[in-house]
């Protein structure tokens, strides 16, 4: 595979559908990843709406990797994969971390903000966020890999 | 880490000069939080005009940073931008914290005083 076909690969144009990136799990990677992310998606018809839902269910997802499924694992890689579709974005994340805890998402917090201020939460929102932005969240573990799909839905999915 | 204060007559401002406040550097937001809220006056408000994103890890930074300064203190943020304010707002953090829409409008505007 060449390089052209790379770079090609890694956004949406009105020749490919599909876009892929593959980056260290670390923090720092994660960002360049994001920005690459909506550099690749930037001929797509985006509202600034769905540009920020995009970037927060991805910052979300792909940390929660670097965080949880590569916490002893310095040198993880984490996959990102987009597949447009006529009303929504598809897609796919996997990384070869550990599995979630008992093979499941974690259930949906219900944190609480109504006690004093030293009592809220600094953290476990990340979750939530990801179910509240995204549809068909799906979960699973095969071999060694761990496979997230979801997708979000857009007004226009059409290429410029 | 980008964070620069400034002491009014009753506030101090912190001007948040990051465009991210992410899992990258959210412990190191924390920490420069509390030796910026340490001391000076007992209003602080947070402008954060310049920061585009904010993630969960940014959002528990921030969080963090209310708790540290404790109740004798008001801690208030500036300047949301609109991916800001809606992770603010899905989380319902926007409950919590007191927003002004501009630092220019929350240091003119009127003083909250219980005394």
């Amino acid at each position: 595979m060449g390089q052209a076909d790379q770079r090609h690969k890694s956004a949406l144009s009105p020749t490919t559908d599909e876009m892929k990136l593959v980056f260290p799990a670390r923090p720092m990677a994660v960002r360049q990843a994001l920005q690459a992310s909506m550099t690749g998606l930037a001929r797509l018809n985006l509202t600034v709406d769905e540009q920020g839902i995009i970037e927060i269910v991805l910052a979300e997802v792909l940390n929660n990797v670097v965080e949880h499924a590569y916490a002893h694992h310095k040198k993880g890689v984490i996959e990102l994969r987009v597949k447009r579709m006529s009303d929504s974005l598809n897609f796919t994340v996997l990384d070869d971390g550990v599995p979630f805890p008992k093979g499941n998402l974690p259930a949906h917090p219900s944190h609480t903000l109504a006690g004093p201020v030293e009592d809220l939460p600094e953290g476990g929102f990340g979750w939530s966020l990801i179910r509240d932005l995204t549809k068909d969240l799906h979960y699973v573990r095969s071999d060694v890999r761990n496979r997230l799909d979801f997708s979000i839905a857009l007004a226009d999915t059409r290429i410029s | 880490m980008e964070l620069a204060h400034t002491d009014t007559a009753e506030a101090r401002v912190i001007t948040v000069g990051e465009h991210r406040i992410d899992a990258a550097i959210a412990i190191s937001f924390k920490d420069r939080m509390r030796e910026l809220t340490d001391g000076g006056p007992n209003r602080v408000i947070v402008d954060m005009t310049q920061v585009d994103f904010i993630d969960s890890s940014g959002l528990g930074a921030i969080v963090a940073a209310l708790k540290q300064v404790g109740p004798d203190k008001s801690f208030e943020l500036a300047g949301l931008s609109g991916t800001v304010q809606k992770v603010f707002k899905l989380t319902r953090m926007d409950t919590v914290f007191t927003i002004h829409p501009a630092i220019d409008i929350a240091l003119g505007g009127p003083v909250a005083d219980v005394g």
